[in-house]
């Protein structure tokens, strides 16, 4: 699953986390470290409807102690929405560049 | 079991790194004492502006430790230097400044509190996690105190509660280091670290630990999860004798752990493996094993209350997720003998062995039984489940416990509730139940050799001086095992052991002579195993 839907300057996606051990320190760090080059607003939820927190905080993405099988979805506000939007599912789409778990 | 000899002490913890070291003991401050130093408390922007500083200079140490290290030590100290960068981590601290708090206090509760909440996830990799927000605290609060960095003498096994891991990067390991933590996890950074540098490490040695005074000889094994202090003559020498041994059959199990087991005929064997909880499975990897052949279950009954449905629920999905397509067999609580369960088992009994134990204590207990099935039914659904019940007895003891079984299903499916109903066997491990095999109607039966054997022999497993008795490969206990296993071949029904015997490479042989064709040993022993069922080791 990933649909991402941009509106004028906001955009959302969803995709599912196939990592083995979820969203663990280091996938984390890949992920906020990501989030951070984009001057967007952007934020991170296990449902549609939320809670969204900030996905450029580790602190709070690693509070959510998302594991292997969850849905992660993104929604920024912006003008680099959709590219942010993007290339944060596409991250995780990549399993977070990790062919393996452990970290 | 437990071996003693004149002047030993012996720790059992969970294995985090392997090795074998023989060296004194130096036991590491307890950091979480680290004192909030009664000072007054300035301003809050004065505190507010020692705090930031201090992070600051906590992150540059980090900073320096990752310009050092290796490149898994390197991603641990990114996250650390990530997670304190991030001013989310601080807010509470800040805001508790502005209260009034001083700096250190303010700082110390809101890091507690994180420390607290990753210590409660269901979770170990998060779990894990709060040695590294633990960590982050301590570096913090010494910055605070204007504390520099300890050290720690060469090749000593370091004692500790826990270790974090900057704390580890800050010290220089040698041949003959090795780490013994009381507390800790085999998944948490430092056994990471401690894997990558080859420095022997066992975790979970209980608050037993900290009562050993610096300066002892101790023998730590990262493969058994073992600590001796004090270790005699005897077991330094077999020590000696066991590492030149672990060299040379490492080589051998490696060769053998990935492939299928088969004998020299090329017939297969399953090769199963033994595991005490979802934990211990989080570092193996499930393609060297044909499934799990025995869980204890009683890994869940060791909190101060019994463990709920949806507790075991996860737990049982966990398991069998790791397993995939492969059978997972899961025993209910086996309670009573040498484990007793608080609020649970009878205290008194003279022959705990001999007593309410098993399912003898499940049957007696229908409530904490029912909850255990359901779980296990609801479970099912999610692998290739079997549940096999231990101390079986008399065919009454099963057929009480399959009409359990049949109870639960029925209200799981009158509530739709999704479930399965799982195959259920038996442990043969009273004689009783080996001799009379035809009277069992199970669904398959699993030999528990060390009971089955310390009952034939009458000889208890926890009398270290009767250990000679409690030889698997007794003739007598040797005729039981066959007879299950001619019944199971009669009969259509799968037969398997998972006592120590099967790990035990000597014995192996004798095991397959008696007919078995599926093994259940301990993960470590599983390429030893494997080479031995080939007759690639010496017999």
């Amino acid at each position: 699953m990933n649909n991402g839907i941009a509106t004028d300057n906001a955009a959302k996606g969803a995709i599912l986390i196939a990592h083995e051990v979820g969203l663990h320190a280091r996938p984390s760090v890949k992920l906020t470290k990501l989030a951070k080059t984009f001057s967007s607003k952007i934020e991170l939820g296990l449902s549609e409807d939320g809670p969204w927190i900030d996905a450029k905080s580790i602190v709070k993405v690693m509070a959510f102690k998302a594991a292997k099988g969850s849905t992660l979805h993104f929604r920024a506000h912006g003008g680099d929405a959709s590219q942010a939007v993007a290339a944060l599912v596409d991250l995780v789409r990549r399993d977070f560049d990790e062919s393996h778990g452990g970290g | 079991m437990k071996v003693t000899a004149v002047g030993e002490l012996h720790l059992t913890g969970r294995p985090a790194s392997p090795g074998l070291v023989l060296s004194r003991l130096f036991v590491l401050d307890d950091d979480t004492q680290l004192s909030v130093v009664s000072r007054p408390v300035g301003n809050p922007g004065i505190e507010a502006e020692r705090l930031r500083k201090a992070i600051s200079v906590a992150v540059g140490q980090l900073e320096e430790f990752s310009r050092r290290a290796e490149s898994d030590a390197q991603e641990i100290l990114e996250f650390q230097i990530e997670m304190l960068g991030d001013e989310a981590l601080a807010e509470g601290a800040f805001a508790a400044i502005a209260d009034g708090v001083g700096a250190e206090a303010a700082w110390r509760a809101t890091l507690d509190s994180q420390v607290e909440q990753y210590s409660k996830a269901e979770d170990e990799y998060f779990r894990a996690r709060s040695a590294d927000l633990a960590d982050l605290r301590d570096r913090v609060l010494r910055v605070l105190s204007g504390e520099g960095q300890e050290s720690v003498p060469a090749g000593t096994v370091l004692v500790a509660l826990d270790l974090p891991p900057s704390r580890f990067l800050g010290i220089e390991w040698q041949a003959g280091s090795a780490i013994a933590l009381a507390g800790g996890s085999p998944t948490s950074h430092v056994a990471l670290l401690a894997r990558a540098r080859g420095v022997p490490m066992v975790v979970g040695l209980g608050a037993d630990l900290m009562r050993v005074p610096s300066g002892q000889e101790a023998m730590i094994d990262g493969e058994r999860g073992t600590l001796v202090v004090s270790p005699s003559e005897a077991t330094r020498a077999a020590a000696k004798s066991r590492e030149t041994e672990i060299g040379k059959r490492r080589a051998i199990a490696e060769k053998f752990q990935h492939a299928p087991a088969t004998l020299p005929n090329g017939e297969p064997v399953m090769v199963m493996i033994n595991t005490a909880g979802p934990d211990d499975l989080v570092l193996l990897d499930p393609a060297i094993c044909d499934g799990i052949g025995l869980v204890r279950s009683e890994f869940l009954f060791h909190g101060a209350t019994l463990p709920d449905e949806e507790t075991q629920y996860g737990a049982y999905r966990r398991i069998l997720e790791w397993a995939g397509r492969r059978p997972v067999t899961i025993r209910t609580l086996d309670a009573g003998g040498d484990k007793p369960v608080r609020g649970l088992t009878i205290d008194d009994e003279g022959n705990p062995f001999l007593g309410t134990r098993g399912i003898r204590l499940s049957l007696l207990k229908p409530d904490v039984f029912r909850v255990q099935l359901r779980a296990l039914c609801r479970a099912a659904v999610h692998g290739n489940l079997k549940v096999m019940l231990p101390m079986v007895a008399t065919p009454r003891d099963l057929s009480q416990a399959r009409a359990h079984m049949g109870a639960v299903v029925a209200d799981l499916a009158s509530r739709r509730v999704p479930h399965a109903t799982p195959p259920l066997g038996i442990m043969v491990e009273v004689p009783a139940a080996a001799i009379a095999i035809d009277r069992f109607d199970a669904e398959f039966y699993s030999i528990g050799s060390n009971d089955l054997t310390q009952y034939v022999m009458a000889a208890a497993r926890d009398i270290a001086s009767l250990a000679d008795y409690a030889d698997a490969a007794d003739p007598a206990v040797l005729s039981l095992i066959t007879r299950t296993v001619e019944h199971g071949r009669r009969t259509g029904r799968e037969v398997s052991l998972c006592g120590d015997a099967a790990s035990d490479p000597a014995i192996v042989p004798h095991l397959l002579d008696a007919g078995l064709r599926s093994l259940s040993v301990s993960p470590e022993a599983v390429g030893l195993v494997k080479a031995a069922i080939a007759g690639a080791l010496d017999r």
